[in-house]
């Protein structure tokens, strides 16, 4: 039942929207995909209820954002909607990076602390002389028990200046595409805006094809994988959460894309398209860190 | 789209409230969301005190009476999840709903559908949660900070364990986004961020906690979850992980998670004392400078949590002298309630017997935090019922008591009729003499050596178990009281004026009571602002 008593005509007074019956339908959809995941994850029944779950949450998404977007180009939205709208986006950004901060966190634990440790470092002089006394600090490292799919405990890592550098060069180009297109759009460009913005979901989805390949790659061929200790567990959960933000965000360019093709967005009024880019440059910065610090050094 | 035509041809329905079954689960308003967090936290507390009432029961004597080690595990567990994600977090979500836009001159909070998704998470992720009381190996057992490797043993409950986490994480990073935006982006034209009442202050400083650090447990759980079943050694040092690794990011999130339950209960009180002293806030800024540090602070105390797991000494140095840096703002706050009293014209209605509680009890919390920070004395209170008895002077007579002060002191404001009094002082004095009969024999069991988490224990301890549990069933059922004294104002209460407490302050109290369906359809005019630094 309607709640909107400020209306849309004026921006002097508030806007409140109208309930919704998509926050409880994706509570209910996020219930499923994660009851679906423990009964699949104990070996209950098999993944259906998780595949019943998924389909419910993209509905989710499609729904809900379709309500959005239709009360926005009818304009019902005010500028102080658009600025909450702005802050959540931000604020929520923030949170995926402390998420990152999670798996960065362990990583660093990892190389600076656990392994040296384990290698004996200081006090911890007993690991080496009693317990592990064939395991030296190094890294990468698959650890004392030299954890992995081969037997004898090999593995081999990606170098840094192959498929991961030409991977940087699509990411940090498609923040150029992203940047040209958000200016042609500020400057009512529509032509060069569809074309630039069409290029950077293309960028973003040759990334995932990449990464793709290069996983194959590291499961098929040089044993490395999630449970090749701690240095395929940091290496496979690290670019893993990247490479899913990459694919959604690439998902939500498209989004747009189709949006803008469909003559949304106003030079002045674009909150869609700047979330995006928001969360774009947000998956490009984590990967330079992941460029440095799971590939490089 | 048939929902926008509705919107359209309704928009000049004023104060209309939708009826029936619609109203909740398709809920916009701040003041029906409330109400469904603060009735879900009740739900949720009475579940806790029922499971502290089974540990309490089986700790009366020595000896196995009641339950098996395996369920008494099982208890202490799921008593910490529910009261923490399910209890506490969920009133303070209810009251900010309640609040912040009542307090900063908004119709409403910021983002009102996410408001109803961050609720309506809620009760699907404790139906995973206490699903585990049913499923193969019980609940899980292992206690709430999930310490691999024990946590990695647990039953079929282990995923069930962690998904519901995900949903309350994701509630309460939802829910934390929604009271930023309304305090940075909705306050009222004219209104500078010093002039918000505290409880505003302190919301926004925990929802930039729970932003930075929910976010942070997910990536926790998610290793236990990839450790368990998908073969990751992240915890696991045959793999060159580490167990102790799991604990960094575990108090990482875990003690700013403590200021996240503590801190709005400072700006309950700081709202309280002063009304019921009938003076301003003394020190209103440094109110505001104190609870940003502690927050500040509250991100590099976390190893505190873990002296005994053996550290570099650096390591316990460093993390001992930032801990007991958060005694200064925190005495800072202590003080200025005191001065805040200082030749006052106090009168003792229950929500003020219930701040004034709070500042004695959880003193005495703070205090016994600071002897557990010194690192050498930790060694030997380290899992004792001293740890037990410290953290539940700050959390029951902490942010429980101050939960309920702000219950008290809003209620005739929400539902336009009073408490009765006689009822609420009956409460209060149960609840005190009860929380402190529980929990001050627990110093004692704890400095003689007494360890948390068994179900049995020597027979030394035999006398103080007792009268803790004495206390305990004292205080539990004393709570029925205060369901009884919320029942009875909003069935048959006395009519409440606009502004119920002659020394109340602040935009909430200029609204009429009860306070309308939408709290400002227009902004609040400049001349009743409050003044920069009240």
């Amino acid at each position: 039942m309607a709640t909107t008593h400020a209306s849309h005509h004026h921006d002097d007074k508030y806007y409140v929207p109208h309930d919704s019956h998509w926050p409880i339908y994706g509570s209910v959809s996020l219930f499923t995909l994660m009851l679906g995941l423990c009964g699949w994850l104990n070996e209950w029944y098999g993944p259906y209820v998780f595949v019943a779950g998924l389909l419910m949450v993209v509905g989710l998404f499609v729904g809900w954002f379709n309500v959005v977007i239709g009360e926005n180009q009818k304009g019902m939205y005010n500028t102080q909607v658009d600025q909450s709208f702005r802050m959540g986006m931000m604020w929520f950004i923030f949170s995926e990076v402390m998420f990152f901060a999670a798996f960065f966190g362990a990583l660093f634990y990892a190389r600076q602390l656990s392994v040296p440790w384990l290698g004996g470092e200081g006090a911890k002089m007993f690991n080496k002389l009693l317990l592990y006394k064939d395991f030296d600090n190094a890294w990468p490292t698959n650890g004392p028990a030299r954890v992995g799919p081969r037997d004898d405990g090999s593995f081999e890592v990606i170098p840094a200046f192959g498929l991961p550098a030409i991977n940087t060069a699509i990411l940090l180009l498609s923040g150029v595409t992203i940047t040209i297109a958000h200016h042609a759009l500020k400057e009512g460009k529509r032509s060069i805006l569809n074309i630039f913005l069409a290029a950077t979901f293309l960028l973003g989805f040759l990334f995932v094809y990449l990464q793709a390949k290069e996983y194959s790659h590291a499961y098929t061929e040089l044993g490395l994988k999630l449970s090749t200790g701690i240095y395929g567990s940091t290496f496979f959960m690290l670019t893993g959460f990247h490479g899913m933000h990459v694919t959604l965000g690439a998902i939500m360019l498209l989004v747009i894309w189709l949006r803008t093709m469909n003559g949304h967005f106003t030079p002045q009024r674009h909150f869609g398209f700047e979330a995006v880019a928001w969360y774009w440059h947000f998956v490009d910065v984590v990967w330079l860190g992941l460029f440095v610090f799971v590939y490089w050094v | 789209m048939a929902n926008t035509a509705h919107a359209d041809h309704a928009h000049d329905h004023h104060d209309h409230k939708p009826h029936g079954l619609k109203r909740w689960l398709y809920a916009t308003n701040h003041k029906d969301i409330g109400t469904m967090y603060l009735v879900f936290a009740c739900i949720m507390f009475f579940g806790g005190g029922a499971m502290a009432l089974v540990i309490r029961a089986e700790l009366f004597q020595p000896g196995l009476q009641f339950v098996d080690p395996s369920f008494f595990n099982s208890m202490t567990t799921m008593h910490a999840l529910l009261m923490i994600f399910g209890g506490v977090m969920p009133a303070w979500t209810g009251l900010a709903n309640w609040m912040v836009p009542m307090q900063v001159g908004a119709p409403d909070m910021a983002l009102p559908r996410l408001n109803n998704f961050s609720f309506w998470l809620l009760p699907f992720a404790f139906t995973l949660l206490l699903g585990t009381l049913f499923v193969p190996g019980g609940a899980p057992a292992g206690g709430w900070t999930l310490y691999p490797p024990l946590v990695l043993q647990g039953g079929d409950s282990f995923p069930f364990t962690i998904f519901a986490i995900h949903l309350m994480g994701i509630s309460s990073i939802l829910g934390a986004i929604n009271v930023v935006v309304t305090i940075l982006n909705m306050r009222a034209p004219g209104m500078g961020l010093l002039q918000m009442p505290l409880f505003c202050w302190t919301w926004l400083i925990t929802a930039y906690l729970l932003i930075a650090v929910m976010p942070v447990l997910a990536g926790a759980v998610t290793m236990l979850l990839t450790d368990h079943f998908f073969g990751t050694t992240f915890f696991t040092a045959s793999g060159g992980g580490d167990p102790v690794m799991f604990q960094h990011i575990f108090w990482f999130f875990g003690h700013p998670e403590v200021y996240i339950l503590i801190l709005p209960a400072f700006g309950v009180v700081s709202e309280i004392i002063p009304t019921f002293s009938r003076k301003p806030l003394f020190g209103y800024e440094s109110m505001v400078y104190a609870t940003a540090s502690i927050a500040f602070l509250s991100f590099i105390v976390w190893a505190h949590h873990m002296f005994t797991v053996g550290m570099p000494l650096a390591g316990q140095l460093f993390f001992m002298l930032s801990t007991m840096l958060i005694a200064i703002p925190t005495g800072v706050k202590v003080f200025n309630w005191c001065a805040t009293m200082w030749k006052g014209s106090i009168s003792f209605e229950t929500p003020m017997l219930f701040a004034l509680a709070f500042l004695f009890l959880f003193t005495i919390g703070g205090f016994s935090g600071l002897m557990l920070a010194i690192a050498p004395a930790d060694f030997q209170y380290h899992d004792t019922y001293f740890v037990v008895a410290h953290f539940h002077y700050v959390l029951v007579p902490g942010a429980v008591f101050s939960i309920m002060a702000g219950v008290y002191y809003w209620l005739p404001k929400w539902c336009g009729r009073m408490y009765n009094e006689r009822l609420g002082k009956a409460h209060f004095w149960l609840s005190v003499i009860g929380v402190n009969v529980l929990f001050f024999p627990q110093h004692f069991l704890g400095l003689a050596g007494m360890p948390r988490r068994i179900p049995d224990y020597s027979t030394q301890f035999a006398d103080w178990n007792m009268v803790s549990s004495i206390g305990a069933f004292i205080f539990g059922f004393s709570q029925l009281l205060f369901v009884a004294a919320i029942w009875n104002a909003v069935r048959s209460g006395e009519k409440a004026p606009q502004r119920p407490w002659e020394g109340a302050t602040g935009l909430d109290w200029e609204l009429p009571t009860p306070a309308p369906y939408h709290s400002w359809e227009t902004p609040p005019a400049a001349n009743i602002l409050p003044k920069p630094g009240h």
